[in-house]
C-alpha cells in the first residue's frame, strides 16, 4: 500500500507544481488550439472529412511532446531527482506517478481540443474519444520513460522527438484507423494491447533509466 | 588471443564460401519463377539480410537484457556492436528491398510493402539509438540507456508490424505463410544457404568489430594510464 501512497504523494507534487507555476499546461492548450487553425489553412477546401482526423492525431502527438519535453524539467534544474532516487521507495513509483501527471495534463489539453476540432472541423463520435483515451496511457507510459532518457542526455529537448515518433506510429495507426474504418474493435484492441506491453515494459525498466 | 583470431578468420572464410556459394546457386542453379521471371532471384538476397537484421536486432536486445541483468559492462559493446551491424542489414534491405520494388510493381517506394515499411521505421528507430548515445557521457549510465533504449526495440518489431498490417492492403507476393514456405525444394535449399551466408557474415563482422572496439578502449585506458 506504500506503494501507492508513494505515487499518489509525487503525482501530488507534480500537479500542484504546475497548478502554482502554470508552465506548460498553458502552453499544450494554446499549441494544440494554434495548430488546429494551422491545420484548417493547411487542408484544400475539397479536402475529405479522413484528412481532418489525421491532421487531429498529428496535433495531439506534438501536443503530449510538448508536455513531455518539460515534464523532467523541475527534476533535471533543482537537482530533484537525486532526491528522489535517494528516497526509500520503488523507482518505479516515479515513473507511474510522473505517468499520471502527464496523463491529466494531456486529458486537460484535450479536453478543449476535442470541442475545439468539433467546432473547426467535424463532430466528434465515441470512437474517437475511446481510441484517444486508450492512446493517452500508451503515449503517457512511453513518453514518461523517454523523457526521462532525454533529460539525461546534453542534446536533451532535441532528442525527445527523435526518440519518440518511431514508437508512436503504432498509436497513430490505431487511432486513426478505430476514427475512419466502420468497425473499431480492432484498432481499440490494438491500442490495449500498445498500452500494456509499452506499459509494463516502461514500468520495469525505468529504474535503469535513472540509476547509474 | 590466438583462439579468438583463429575465430575470426573461421568465421570470415566459412562466411565468404557461404557467400560465394549462395550467389552462384541463387543466379545458376534455383529455378525461373514462372510470374516475375530472373528479377525474383533477389529475394535470396532480400529476405536473408532481412532476417539477419532481425537477427541482429534480437541479438542487441538480448545482449541488453543481460547488462541490465548482470550489470557486467563488457555487454554494453556487444550490445551496440550488433545494433550497429542491425542497422546496416536494415539499410541494405530497404535498398534492396527497393530496387525489387522497383523491378516488380515500377516504383522505387511503395507503403503496401508491409516489410519495407517495417524497416523504414526501424531505420528510423535504431538511428534514434544513435543519437542518444552519442548525446549521453560515456559510462554506466550509457550502457542502461542504450540497453532499455535495445529492448524497447524488440518490443516495438511485433507492435509495429500488427499496426502496418492493420493499417494495410496487400499486393505483396507472400512465400511465407502459416502452411510453411511456399516455395519449391531447390528454392528453399537455395534460401537456406544464403541465409546462412548472410548470418555468417554477421557473425563475423561482429566478432572483428568487437575486436576492434574493444582494442580501441583498451588503447584509451593505455593512454590515460600513460598520462
Amino acid at each position: 500500500m506504500t506503494y501507492f501512497a508513494d505515487v499518489a504523494a509525487l503525482a501530488r507534487k507534480d500537479i500542484l507544481l504546475e497548478l502554482r507555476s502554470r508552465d506548460t499546461l498553458p502552453a499544450m492548450l494554446l499549441f494544440v488550439v494554434s495548430a488546429l487553425v494551422v491545420f484548417h489553412f493547411s487542408l484544400p477546401s475539397e479536402a475529405s472529412a479522413t484528412a481532418s482526423t489525421g491532421l487531429l492525431w498529428i496535433a495531439l502527438l506534438f501536443t503530449a511532446l510538448l508536455g513531455l519535453g518539460r515534464a523532467f524539467t523541475a527534476e533535471r534544474e533543482q537537482r530533484v531527482l537525486d532526491g528522489l532516487v535517494l528516497a526509500p521507495c520503488d523507482r518505479s513509483a516515479i515513473w507511474l506517478a510522473k505517468c499520471l501527471g502527464v496523463l491529466v495534463f494531456l486529458g486537460v489539453a484535450e479536453a478543449v481540443a476535442l470541442p475545439a476540432y468539433g467546432l473547426f472541423f467535424e463532430p466528434v463520435g465515441w470512437e474517437l474519444v475511446a481510441a484517444i483515451l486508450l492512446a493517452n496511457l500508451g503515449l503517457a507510459a512511453v513518453g514518461t520513460l523517454l523523457a526521462a532518457m532525454a533529460a539525461a542526455s546534453r542534446a536533451r529537448e532535441l532528442l525527445l522527438p527523435l526518440l519518440f515518433l518511431p514508437l508512436v506510429i503504432p498509436v497513430v495507426v490505431g487511432g486513426v484507423g478505430a476514427t475512419v474504418v466502420d468497425d473499431p474493435g480492432r484498432y481499440l484492441g490494438f491500442l490495449a494491447l500498445y498500452d500494456l506491453i509499452f506499459a509494463i515494459l516502461s514500468w520495469a525498466s525505468f529504474e535503469y533509466v535513472v540509476v547509474e | 588471443m590466438s583462439l579468438s583470431n583463429n575465430r575470426a578468420v573461421l568465421l570470415a572464410a566459412a562466411a565468404s564460401m557461404l557467400l560465394v556459394a549462395g550467389l552462384a546457386l541463387a543466379l545458376f542453379w534455383a529455378p525461373e519463377d514462372a510470374d516475375q521471371g530472373f528479377s525474383q532471384r533477389i529475394f535470396y538476397i532480400h529476405v536473408p539480410i532481412a532476417l539477419t537484421a532481425y537477427a541482429c536486432f534480437g541479438w542487441g536486445a538480448w545482449k541488453a537484457l543481460r547488462l541490465l541483468w548482470t550489470r557486467e559492462s563488457r555487454y554494453d559493446l556487444e550490445s551496440y556492436t550488433a545494433v550497429h551491424m542491425g542497422l546496416i542489414f536494415g539499410i541494405l534491405t530497404l535498398v534492396t528491398g527497393s530496387i525489387w520494388a522497383k523491378i516488380s510493381w515500377g516504383v522505387w517506394w511503395t507503403w503496401s510493402e508491409r516489410q519495407l515499411t517495417l524497416f523504414l521505421v526501424l531505420f528510423l528507430f535504431y538511428c534514434a539509438y544513435f543519437m542518444l548515445r552519442f548525446s549521453v557521457e560515456p559510462g554506466p549510465r550509457r550502457a542502461n540507456l542504450s540497453a532499455v533504449y535495445a529492448l524497447f526495440g524488440v518490443a516495438l518489431i511485433p507492435v509495429s508490424f500488427l499496426a502496418i498490417r492493420l493499417a494495410e492492403n496487400f499486393i505483396h507476393p507472400v512465400v511465407f505463410t502459416r502452411d510453411g514456405p511456399q516455395m519449391s525444394g531447390s528454392m528453399f535449399v537455395v534460401f537456406c544457404v544464403c541465409l546462412a551466408a548472410m548470418l555468417a557474415l554477421f557473425a563475423s563482422l561482429y566478432t572483428n568489430e568487437l575486436t576492434g572496439k574493444r582494442l580501441d578502449a583498451r588503447l584509451r585506458e593505455l593512454r590515460e594510464a600513460l598520462e
